[in-house]
């Protein structure tokens, strides 16, 4: 008896070890054959492919740019428009324009003063032909900027290194565009006014803050690479268009006008060598696009006022950017109309197995439940990354030239973040099927799988761009798996910047790879509720 | 053959009032019967007036500044989102017979095919018009409860929403007739497609990919035309200000969406009557 039922267990537990074994393979293959079997499904990868690719082609270099370079000059459109743009050190595009008080400085040396005042004045709108111009009014925009500078070069997007005080986010040192290092918080007056000191040994400069000129503190140091012996160093100031973003339901309004910062300065002490001796004032940059107030600097004795418009800042895509710019992913929005469509065939993978009673059969086939899930989720996930890949491509390649033909400047990125914005696209749609699929196996039917898979990424979206304020906004795209496109995003948030950007400008609170992970965590989590209840319930 | 035709034919080719009535009494004791469509309707109040209040909730107007708010349609801004629930509970009872064969018990017991259809339809956008009102009363009550405490107060211009003030009457009885219409339309979608993801697909695609592609379109010639000529023009009848700058008339632009919903009525009952079950 004993000995009988051991030899009748044997063979069990070895053709389970061996069916444990081939299992996989098998499932993967037998998935991959009913995909590819249905008709529907390949056509539904196919429109979603092609939706991908139209919509964005179509969305891509749609606007129209028009200007003119005076009140009397021919309109212009196009491409004539687009003014030159510098590139920074490190490959971005930039805005450098201000006003500069400068002479050169031969070798190591430093460059030390007080600020006692900051003031601005703007006005809402443009001179209109014939008429008055529109009252000035006293303000300061958050990032008007005035202190002290190191430049390479008096040309557009060279290196540099400044030390400022700043309309309403303190003393900060900024470098190279992208870098920005708070100092003392608060803004410069007579009676509490901010010293600021920078240093050259070098390739390296060094900035300080102090309250009192007395006791100094470091804030932060630029190594610009290949810094001739002689750089141009000197008082700047430059000031954003004043801009008022009135956000509310179902669009904002931007009322904005130029802008004037002036910065007053005295006790100017240098060190080392400067030859000039002399102090001389240029607007650093010129943009027929962006109206510009004059600036200038005056000189009583040892106090100076220098007056500025413009920023030294990175460009970022968004309503405020001076030029027409957009961004390498335009092309690409239109990953969610064919989102749908994957999302549909996706859901249904799953959910017609229930329909047609297949699900006995498949799971008599492969007894272990989880790998039927983790099969079709290989095969949909590839399959429909493979479809986003190719969409995504061709995608970028039709629509830049597109959006370059009309006039817009496409806002350069390194060519490892292009490839993260093409093959991120990819993944988002892979992974939004990945989801789909679990959901599908959760809830068994297909309406309701469909539905909630939309609702989960679209509709948040959707409310996003189009409904709720930013504010609110931001918590949506942070929390929903519709965080995932901003794997999209080639050009990072920098504080130093108001850019009034929302997701409709393509601007997402998360960064890349955190976004995409929110999306990767619904669908971890999908796929694992998915396992248990698979495992627990009958088919 | 002659004699075994003719028994049949006055009752399939002459439905009478009472064939209508009848047909209408099996599609609502379907429908009663069926759990799904208490819960979607529950669902459709649910949604309409909890993404209203949201939006509701969201906005405010700092002291000082000046509002361009639409305050009728700020409050009715769930619609939007409750005709998510409407393409389910309207594309259900159509692709569900398709995907159980249920269909081809209906069509022998009602051999007029288009009727079927129309039949379907009427029970369906009844049901969405009753739950309708009941979510666009919540969504205006809502707006007159929170709003003035956000800001939007009779003393800055937004007297509080009463359905007494003729464009909030309009925006409110068109958002319900809106509802109605986006049940026909997926109805239209259902008996054309007859699988019920896909048609699901379909409809949440027309319905949500144009405002998107609208919001994303630099050229404001193809950002009118998608305003004025998609299912999205439907929403134009949710307007109480700025009528002059709308990009189509209130009800021209629920008129386009029920373009609409009649092409895929149509096209549903010919596809009904044309392809086998």
């Amino acid at each position: 008896m004993t000995s009988g039922s051991i030899a009748t267990e044997r063979p069990d537990v070895s053709r389970s070890r061996a069916a444990a074994r081939v299992g996989f393979g098998p499932a993967i293959r037998s998935e991959w054959v009913k995909f590819r079997s249905v008709r529907g499904w390949i056509i539904g990868m196919i429109v979603a492919g092609l939706l991908v690719l139209l919509t964005g082609v179509f969305l891509a270099g749609n606007g129209s740019i028009g200007c003119q370079n005076g009140p009397n000059s021919p309109a212009l459109t196009g491409k004539a428009c687009l003014p030159p743009v510098p590139i920074g050190p490190g490959g971005e595009a930039v805005s450098d324009s201000f006003y500069f008080v400068h002479q050169p400085l031969v070798g190591n040396g430093s460059i030390t003063i007080r600020v006692t005042a900051l003031t601005g004045i703007y006005t809402q709108g443009l001179a209109q032909v014939g008429q008055a111009p529109p009252p000035a009014h006293k303000g300061l925009e958050p990032w008007a900027k005035a202190g002290i500078i190191i430049k390479a070069s008096t040309r557009p997007g060279s290196a540099y290194a400044a030390m400022m005080v700043t309309g309403s986010h303190g003393v900060r040192m900024q470098y190279d565009y992208t870098s920005d290092v708070a100092g003392l918080p608060g803004l410069a007056s007579a009676a509490s006014p901010r010293w600021l000191r920078l240093t050259r040994s070098g390739d390296t400069i060094a900035g300080y803050d102090s309250a009192d000129g007395r006791h100094w503190a470091l804030v932060g140091t630029a190594h610009l690479t290949g810094l001739s012996r002689a750089v141009q160093a000197g008082m700047f100031a430059a000031t954003p268009p004043y801009n008022k973003a009135t956000t509310s339901l179902f669009g904002g309004s931007d009322q904005g006008g130029p802008a004037l910062a002036t910065g007053s300065f005295d006790n100017l002490g240098l060190r080392g060598n400067w030859p000039a001796g002399a102090w001389s004032g240029v607007n650093i940059g010129t943009n027929k696009l962006t109206p510009r107030s004059p600036g200038g600097f005056r000189r009583a004795g040892s106090a100076f006022a220098v007056s500025g418009s413009g920023d030294i800042a990175p460009l970022a895509p968004g309503p405020l950017s001076p030029i027409p710019s957009t961004t390498v992913e335009e092309p690409l929005a239109g990953v969610f109309v064919g989102l749908i469509a994957v999302v549909v065939v996706a859901a249904m993978f799953f959910t017609v197995e229930y329909r047609r009673g297949l699900i006995r059969v498949t799971l008599a086939a492969t007894p272990h439940r989880g790998r039927v899930l983790a099969a079709k989720a290989i095969v949909i996930g590839s399959v429909a990354f493979i479809t986003g890949l190719a969409a995504s491509i061709l995608a970028v390649w039709l629509g830049l030239p597109k959006e370059r033909n009309v006039g817009e400047y496409v806002l350069p990125v390194s060519t490892f973040t292009e490839v993260r914005v093409i093959v991120g696209t990819a993944a988002f749609v892979a992974v939004a099927a990945v989801l789909a699929v679990a959901i599908g196996a959760i809830l068994r039917r297909s309406a309701a799988a469909v539905t909630t898979v939309i609702g989960l990424i679209v509709l948040p979206f959707l409310l996003s761009v189009t409904v709720l304020p930013v504010s609110v906004a931001d918590w949506v795209l942070r929390i929903t798996p519709a965080a995932g496109l901003a794997i999209q995003q080639s050009i990072p948030n920098y504080p130093q910047l108001s850019t009034n950007a929302s997701a409709a400008a393509g601007v997402y609170p998360l960064t890349p790879w955190a976004g995409f992970a929110v999306l990767c965590l619904y669908a971890v989590a999908a796929l694992a509720m998915a396992a248990v209840l698979l495992r627990r319930r009958d088919a | 053959m002659s004699t075994a035709l003719s028994p049949s034919r006055p009752a399939a080719q002459r439905p009478g009032l009472t064939a209508i009535r009848d047909a209408l009494r099996a599609e609502w004791v379907k429908q009663r019967t069926a759990s799904s469509a208490a819960w979607l309707l529950a669902g459709l109040i649910a949604a309409t007036v909890a993404i209203s209040a949201a939006a509701i909730a969201a906005n405010r107007c700092p002291a000082g500044l000046t509002c361009p708010v639409d305050t009728t349609k700020l409050s009715l801004t769930g619609v939007e989102f409750g005709e998510a629930v409407v393409a389910i509970l309207a594309v259900l009872p159509i692709c569900n017979e398709y995907s159980t064969g249920m269909i081809r018990v209906t069509l022998a017991a009602m051999p007029r095919r288009a009727v079927v259809v129309a039949v379907k339809a009427a029970i369906v956008s009844g049901m969405v018009l009753a739950a309708g009102i009941v979510a666009v009363l919540a969504c205006v009550l809502a707006g007159r409860l929170i709003l003035p405490g956000h800001g939007f107060s009779p003393a800055r211009g937004f007297p509080p929403l009463s359905l007494a003030d003729g464009p909030t009457l309009r925006a409110a009885a068109g958002s319900v007739l809106y509802l109605g219409l986006i049940a026909l339309l997926s109805v239209g979608v259902a008996a054309i497609v007859r699988d019920s993801a896909v048609t699901i697909g379909a409809v949440l695609g027309l319905l949500y990919l144009f405002p998107v592609i609208a919001t994303f379109v630099g050229n404001m010639t193809w950002h009118n035309r998608l305003e004025r000529y998609t299912p999205l023009a439907g929403l134009n009848i949710q307007a109480t200000t700025g009528l002059r700058s709308l990009p189509i008339s209130p009800w021209a632009g629920l008129g386009v969406l029920a373009v609409w919903a009649m092409i895929a009525l149509v096209g549903g009952a010919l596809s009904v009557r044309l392809r086998d079950a």
